[in-house]
Formats: C-alpha cells, structure tokens, sequence
C-alpha cells in the first residue's frame, strides 16, 4: 500500500489559505456584476450626498461654517464617508436571517471552520473591487464639492488601518447581531434599532462635533464611532499624534471584545439550531 | 375600469393573506417609529443650528417628510412588491404564467403583489403631516387640499412610472436586484426639498427619478407654495412618463424568452 500521506498544514496556514480563498471568489464573482455593484454604490452615495447637501446649506446660512466647520470640510468628512460606508458593508443579519430559515447552515456545519470566517474573509475580497469602483465616484464629488483637506502622512497611514478595524468591528458586531436569529427567525426590529443608533452614534449621520455634549459622552462608551467617525476624522480632522493612535487602540479594544462576543453568542446560539431536511 | 376591478381584486386577495400575520402590524410599527425618531432627531439637529432651511421653516421641512414618509408607504404597499415580483419572474422564467393570462400583461403584472402591513407608513405620515399643518402658520383652504391630492396622485404615478421602466431593465440586464437598493438611496434625498440641492441634481431629481413631484410639489402644495404651472407641468410630465414607460415595457417584453417553466 503506497497510499499518499495526507499533508498536514499548520491550522494557522490553514486558516490563511482559507481566507485568501474566500477574497479571491469575491472577486472574481463581484468583479462579473459591475452594473449591479455600480448600483449598489450609486444608491449608496446619495445618503451622505444629502447630508452634505443639508449641512453645505446651512453653512452658508451661518456665514460659511457651522459649529467650526466649514463647507469644504464637510465635503472631505462626506466624501471619505462614502469611502468607508463602502469599506463597512458586511454579511448582514438579513443574511443570518435567511441562512438558518432556510436551513442553509447546515452544510456550513460540517465544514470544520468557524462560519464567520467564510464571511469575514468574502467580503475583504469584495473590498478590492469596491475600492477600484469608488475611485471615479471620488473623483466627481470632488470636482462638484469642493473638499479641503491636508492629512499628514500618518494620519493617511492610520486612516488606511482604521479601515480595517472598522471592518472588523461591524462585522463581528453584526455577526453577533445576526446570531439572534437562532432565537427569534425575524432580526428586522433588532437591526433597525441597532443601525439607528449608528446613525446618531457613530458620526454616519453628521459629524460627532455636531451633536449634543451627551451624544457625544453616550458615544464613548460605544463601539459605533470607531466605525465610521473615527476613520473618517482621521483623514480629514487635523487630528494629533494621541488621537490617531489612540483611535487604533480604541478599535483593538472593540474587535476584541466583538470577537469574544460572537465566540459567547455562538456558543449558546448554535444548540439552538435545528432543520428540516436541508 | 377593468384594470380597476382586476387591481381590486388583487388587493383584496393580497390583503387577507398579510391580514393572517398580525405580529407584523407590530413590527412594522417599529420600524416606522425607528425611521421617524431618526428623521425627528435631524430635523433637531438642523434647527438647533439654524432657524430656517433654505427659506423652509420648521413646520413646513416636517411637512416634506410626513409627505415623504406617507408616499414612502404608498410605495412600499403597492407600486415596490409587484415591481420585485416582475423582477424575480423575469429572472426566474415564471414570467411564463403572466403572459398565458388573457389580461393586459402591464396592468396584471403592476397590481399582483401588495404589502398591507408596509401601510404604517401611511398613517405615520398623515399624522406627521396633520402635526406639521397644525404648526403652519398658513391656513389650509380646501384649494391647497385639492392640489394636494392631485399632486400626490401624479408623483405616485410618476415613481410607479420610473419603477416600470427600471424593472424593465431586467429582459436585458438579469441581475438588477440592487435596483431596489439604488432607489432606496435616492428616495432618501427626497426627504429635503429638491430646491436646497445643486442644480444638476435637481433637475435629475426631478426629470430622471421623479422625487422632486413625488414629495416636494405636493408639500408645496400643503405649505401654499405651489404655483398652478408647476402643477400643470407635474401632470404633463406624468402623462408623458406613463405612455414612455409603457411603451418601453412593450420593447422589453419582445426580449423576453421563458427559460424552463
């Protein structure tokens, strides 16, 4: 018998490979569909297109700045936004949803690897893509906003990072999210609340300066603005050494708890799994 | 009036299917009370800054968006569902069974589906809507409730109009799923009046997707600045956009090949 020995690599490698794998099919599947990812993105831009609208308008109103800042730099904070919004799309709940209703997990469950990681590493691949797509979208605001400003070199280099935390914290926060549907079949309500309180959390709706003191004290405490406020004022918000590397940290602190959260859920979540035929 | 009767129909069908999940009523509260609460929460943030948008007081922006929710709710109960169930038959080639049906393929194929529960929406807005007009300075005669109504009519018309068209897309493009994404993004915009925006985005917002009749004319019409010639220019504009839509429906259905079925 001369049967050929199962080559063995390390779970690490194992799991390199696996995400490698997952990026390179997100590629090559997103990079078929450009009419529809150019939908997607277009439907997209509109949100912080009207908020930039909005608060341009009132700038002028106010004598060119409102709370400091000024209409070219609410067209930088909204442009990099769009930026980022593209960056933090993620396996929705929806999709958690749709995965267990239907019984889809299953097969998922036989494979010997955490399912988030089949997502978390998709929809890096998908980024790539994204990032190429958005470049012609960036440049027309531009030319139609105005934007100021100057980052220095280290806020461009931790701004690229925090697009990565950023990434990572929506996604393990969503996936934990997304991991009720065990419960409960239906996350809508649950999502809803959860992206509304982004919305006037993380600086997804107006710039953070913008709000209320206890907004700003309640966000804080919270994971959402080292999602979007965070990235975003790294780029475009002048700010110091101190800030840009504490933000970093900041958004370890949260990938880890968001990775011990989803490691809890799951743990409990999964007992709860049954279907029917599959 | 037999588009009105077959659309009726559906309506009735459609309406005691949802009718059996009433934990949806609830949910969908929710949401809407979710959607309002952040809306509320803007128009704050806005007014804290500013006394006026645009020449547009308190009252009349709350006004554009008790409009802006109410048509969402149109939308959302009866032009979005038989537009996506269009979609997925086309993709599918279960298309097949509308076309088999001795009815005009248009008009069965925009009233098949309805959502009764997306419906909140409506009543969340009329009572936005009653709380802006109670705000209002401006008295509301039964003139400025006609016009309303009118332009109401014509801006749904109008965005059921533009949903046919771009669903149409799908006898050539067969993945337009994010179709629906696309047009809830720009729906958003619709949430301000169309003046505030830079012209070319006015006149798209206006001539390309119809938001601008769809949501700003009829506030217009409620906070007593709608001239009669933009009225008359909705109502041409829609004509025109449903005899376009229908006519390029007709084009689209030649391309249609049922595939299996």
């Amino acid at each position: 018998m001369n049967a050929t020995p199962i080559r063995l690599v390390s779970p690490l490698r194992g799991l390199v490979d696996v995400y490698l794998q997952e990026m390179k099919i997100a590629v090559a599947q997103q990079i078929q569909y450009r009419a529809a990812n150019y939908m997607y993105m277009l439907g997209m831009v509109a949100e912080p297109v009207v908020y930039l609208v909005v608060w341009q308008t009132v700038a002028a109103q106010q004598g060119g700045s409102v709370a400091g800042i000024t209409a070219g730099q609410f067209a930088a904070y909204y442009i990099v936004w769009t930026l980022v919004r593209n960056i933090n799309i993620v396996f929705t709940p929806y999709g958690w949803e749709e995965r267990i209703r239907e019984g889809r997990l299953s097969a998922q469950l036989l494979r010997p690897l955490f399912p988030i990681v089949e997502d978390l590493g998709f929809f890096l691949g998908w980024k790539p893509v994204v990032m190429l797509l958005w470049l012609p979208i960036a440049f027309f605001l531009a030319l139609i906003f105005h934007p100021v400003l100057n980052p220095s070199p280290l806020a461009v280099a931790v701004f690229a990072v925090s697009l990565l935390g950023a990434y990572l914290i929506r996604s393990l926060n969503q996936s934990s999210l997304g991991l009720i549907t065990f419960w409960t079949t239906r996350v809508g309500p649950v999502f809803q609340l959860y992206i509304a309180a982004e919305l006037l959390l993380s600086g997804r709706l107006v710039p953070m300066q913008l709000m209320p003191a206890w907004v700003q004290t309640l966000a804080n405490f919270l994971p959402f603005q080292w999602t979007f406020g965070f990235p975003i004022e790294a780029l475009v918000g002048n700010l110091s050494t101190a800030q840009l590397l504490g933000g970093l940290l900041a958004q370890l602190f949260w990938i880890v708890i968001g990775s011990i959260l989803v490691r809890v859920v799951w743990r409990f979540a999964v007992r709860r799994y049954s279907a029917v035929s599959g | 009036m037999r588009p009105l009767r077959l659309a009726w129909l559906f309506f009735r069908v459609g309406a005691l299917n949802d009718l059996q999940y009433r934990a949806n009523f609830w949910l969908q509260l929710l949401q809407s009370a979710i959607q309002l609460g952040t809306g509320l929460a803007v128009l704050g943030l806005i007014f804290s800054q500013t006394p006026a948008l645009n020449g547009w007081s308190a009252p009349a922006l709350l006004a554009v968006m008790g409009v802006h929710i109410l048509m969402g709710g149109v939308i959302g109960v009866l032009i979005r569902p038989s537009m996506e169930r269009l979609r997925s038959d086309i993709r599918d080639g279960t298309f097949d069974f509308v076309l088999t049906k001795p009815e005009d393929v248009q008009v069965l194929s925009s009233v098949r589906e309805i959502r009764v529960w997306q419906g909140v929406d409506i009543l969340v807005g009329l009572v936005v809507l009653g709380v802006a007009i109670g705000q209002l300075q401006e008295s509301l005669g039964p003139i400025e409730a006609v016009a309303f109504g009118v332009a109401l009519v014509i801006g749904a018309l109008m965005i059921y109009s533009f949903w046919l068209v771009v669903t149409t897309v799908a006898f050539w493009i067969v993945r337009i799923d994010e179709i629906a994404e696309l047009f809830e993004g720009v729906y958003q915009s619709g949430r301000w009046p169309v003046t505030i925006y830079p012209e070319w985005l006015r006149v798209s917002l206006t001539f390309l997707v119809p938001i601008a009749f769809a949501v700003t004319v009829p506030a217009q019409a409620l906070t007593q600045r709608l001239t009669p010639e933009t009225l008359a220019l909705a109502a041409g504009f829609g004509v025109v956009a449903l005899l376009v839509s229908r006519a390029f429906f007709r084009i689209g259905l030649r391309r249609y090949s049922g595939a299996s079925a």
